[in-house]
């Protein structure tokens, strides 16, 4: 009996034990989190890192050692946080939930930060941007991307960018195309695509992002510079409506579908439907001559740079770099879709106001423009724009005059929902298990489930 | 009667604190089941009736949506779809894959040469204690476009290379799961085939039965508690199967391989719908429920 008691004593004043032990310890990582570095705020930075070959973190690393050897009193730690596109906003989602795991600021593609901001993640950055004179500076257009939908700035933009045809000119030269080369209409685009098939060169004629596994790339840098070029949009934003019965839908389908099937100058579905096809491509295949045309972003230019992941002598003579054409030519003869990300705060960072000190010289005229040039993105800042670092960038000339007829996504809580769809019936056409018809009708039902029947058109 | 009146009280309080003890001891295994295995179950269950989000407006008002997360599930084409893949991956990577050669492999290797069996039993079993995602990463790299399956196959033929992963995605994920999960099986059988008296066989031998008959009528019949033990176990853990798929096809191409596990981590994850998600996962729970009471039902085992 009193054995038996004494056993049942001993277990649960382990059970006691052990659960002290861990709010303890607990405890002592907060207290210690806090206290690291001695008088010294730490000041969190989190962006998706993409390992080796980061160029934000060769920028934030240049950036961290200027701000800390100005202000003594905060030490910048950097906290990539290591993830595909898709899982990066679900990881920062999760860790802006509580105070103990909020980063102090936070990289937000500017199409998740007005769901963030809606859902009470992100502190409204007003009073700060209130006094701040470099504010306008910053392109008007762009603020608007990190505005929320109730009015307040909510993140402090850093890069916007375009999206174009990358092209190869020694693969060009093979199939007998000019060295400047400019598509007018899609149907130009066939054209190249099938000279190069029918050139001696064994060189993919046209790449494009078609994997459910690019995530939001597969949306924005294929499906919608596609049906942005057909003169529809995805949702009106007057109406508050999402397109789902257009011809543009069908039409922006039936390219990915000429693509990869009807005239078969696509990438093999091993290399196309592959997680790593973006570097792939634009690190090893686009500047090797093993693809004649990408349809890719203009900030691949900061991988043929000095320090980039592919380095290249002369920029220019390999590549060239051209504005993607409207469906049948219409004015102005070209689209992009333009993004972007910016920096934010969390409402449950510890010390925001120094978060904002951080962000304030992130911001200035030269990290803007050092960013740009390292990350191969464009500035938003106009003053940015006139440093000679940025002028002499190659390429950059066609990448800002996309940006003359730039489109963004719409500001709409569904639509990172509805952007799965897009992926969806891009990758079933692409995979060739649906007809553009029949992933237009899917898309159409997918999407209809999502934004309800009333708010379509 | 007062005596019969006096005994039954004395055995009735005994009867209490006995009671009173075995709740006392029991106790501290109670509160972790509470904690870490009940409470996570019944969270799953009310927060499938809500609209729980990870962002958008929906994160900031979590409130009760009634069946609203049912119906629209009863509406979507995708979870049938899903549920078709799941049975589909289930039924010939676990039953007919796992059990069935995890017990054709143990029978084989009954009564064999001691170091003969250690040998692959060691092959067997490495497949097994292999972590998920290092299997995955092997098969990608064997079925890739040069990996090593396509080299064996162009170097002896003119076939060229073939995308499986691709072009038989299905095919591909079910013959992985099967090479990482039979050594449970085997070892399962194994154990319970051991133990089958030699005598028995021996009988039967001499009452001229054939070897078809012995293992019908007799192994089989012997082993049919741990055939249905492991059919239930294997059965259960090949539908929770998330990290092989998801590393080797990611439910593709198209949603050729979306199983409800990955089906349940896109909506909750990749939509967001955490809600969403939460209402999925009771399918597979539903699921495995039904499995386990058809297995025990027509196996006509206690377990």
């Amino acid at each position: 009996m009193t054995k038996r008691s004494i056993f049942a004593a001993i277990l649960f004043s382990s059970v006691l034990i052990l659960g002290a032990c861990g709010a303890e310890s607990e405890e002592g990582q907060s207290s210690d989190s806090n206290g690291s570095g001695g008088d010294k705020i730490p000041i969190e930075i989190t962006w998706r890192g993409t390992g080796e070959s980061d160029n934000i973190r060769r920028y934030l690393e240049g950036f961290e050692a200027d701000f800390e050897s100005d202000n003594p009193d905060i030490d910048v730690v950097l906290a990539p946080i290591m993830a595909s596109e898709g899982d990066y906003f679900s990881k920062v989602a999760l860790t802006m939930q509580s105070s103990e795991t909020a980063p102090d600021i936070v990289s937000e593609d500017t199409f998740m930060l007005s769901s963030d901001a809606n859902a009470g993640y992100l502190a409204s950055l007003d009073e700060y941007v209130e006094s701040w004179d470099d504010w306008d500076m910053f392109i008007e257009n762009i603020k608007t991307g990190t505005t929320g939908e109730d009015g307040s700035v909510y993140g402090i933009p850093t890069t916007t960018d375009s999206r174009g045809i990358w092209y190869n000119k020694q693969v060009f030269a093979d199939a007998g195309l000019p060295e400047d080369w400019q598509p007018e209409s899609w149907e130009d685009v066939y054209a190249a695509g099938e000279a190069i098939k029918n050139s001696d060169s064994e060189a993919v004629p046209f790449s494009m992002n078609v994997a459910k596994a690019n995530g939001e790339a597969v949306s924005m840098q294929t499906f919608e510079m596609l049906l942005y070029g057909t003169g529809e949009t995805l949702y009106d934003s007057e109406t508050q409506k999402w397109n789902v019965n257009g011809q543009g839908l069908v039409d922006s389908l039936e390219f990915v579908d000429e693509i990869m099937n009807q005239r078969e100058i696509g990438p093999s579905l091993s290399i196309a439907l592959n997680s790593s096809y973006g570097s792939v491509m634009t690190q090893d295949l686009l500047p090797n001559g093993g693809v004649g045309m990408v349809l890719d972003g203009n900030w691949n230019i900061g991988n043929y740079l000095e320090g980039g992941a592919a380095p290249l002598d002369n920029v220019d003579e390999i590549l060239g770099f051209a504005t993607f054409p409207t469906q049948n030519g219409e004015e102005p003869g070209f689209v992009t879709m333009a993004g972007g990300w910016s920096w934010a705060i969390p409402e449950n960072a510890q010390n925001q106001e120094a978060s904002w000190r951080v962000i304030e010289a992130m911001s200035s005229k030269e990290s803007q423009a050092d960013r740009a040039v390292v990350e191969g993105t464009l500035t938003v800042r106009k003053d940015s724009a006139e440093d000679s670092r940025y002028l002499e960038r190659p390429l950059i000339e066609p990448a800002t005059k996309a940006l003359e007829n730039a489109h963004f996504r719409p500001k709409n809580d569904l639509y990172p929902n509805v952007s799965i769809e897009i992926q969806n019936a891009v990758e079933a056409v692409a995979s060739g298990s649906m007809t553009p018809e029949e992933a237009a009708t899917s898309y159409k039902e997918a999407v209809t489930g999502i934004v309800g029947e009333e708010n379509t058109y | 009667m007062e005596n019969r009146n006096s005994m039954t009280d004395t055995s009735k309080r005994k009867k209490l604190s006995d009671n009173v003890k075995s709740s006392i001891f029991l106790s501290p295994a109670w509160i972790l089941l509470l904690v870490f295995f009940l409470t996570p179950m019944v969270l799953t269950i009310i927060f499938s009736f809500t609209n729980l989000a990870l962002t958008g407006a929906q994160a900031q008002n979590l409130r009760f949506i009634g069946f609203d997360n049912f119906i629209k599930m009863f509406n979507d084409v995708n979870l049938y779809n899903s549920i078709a893949k799941t049975l589909i991956f289930v039924l010939f990577s676990a039953i007919l894959g796992q059990c069935f050669l995890g017990f054709l492999i143990a029978f084989l290797m009954k009564g064999k040469n001691a170091t003969f069996r250690r040998i692959i039993g060691i092959a067997v079993i490495a497949a097994w204690v292999t972590p998920e995602v290092v299997v995955a990463f092997s098969w990608v790299a064997f079925l890739g476009d040069s990996g090593t399956l396509n080299s064996i196959i162009t170097s002896i033929s003119d076939i060229e290379a073939i995308a499986f992963l691709f072009e038989y995605p299905m095919v591909s994920v079910v013959v992985a799961n099967i090479w990482r999960g039979t050594a449970f099986s085997m070892m399962a059988f194994q154990t319970a085939l051991d133990d089958i008296p030699v005598e028995v066989e021996e009988a039967a031998i001499m009452d001229g039965a054939t070897r078809w008959k012995i293992v019908w009528n007799i192994t089989i019949p012997m082993v049919k508690g741990t055939i249905t033990t492991n059919l239930m176990l294997v059965t259960l853990q090949t539908l929770g199967v998330f990290t092989l798929i998801y590393t080797m096809t990611g439910g593709g191409p198209g949603n050729d391989t979306m199983t409800l596990p990955v089906y349940m981590y896109q909506q909750a994850f990749v939509s967001y719908q955490l809600g969403y998600g939460t209402a999925i996962s009771l399918i597979i729970l539903t699921i495995g429920a039904i499995f386990s009471i058809l297995y025990m039902k027509f196996l006509k085992v206690k377990v």
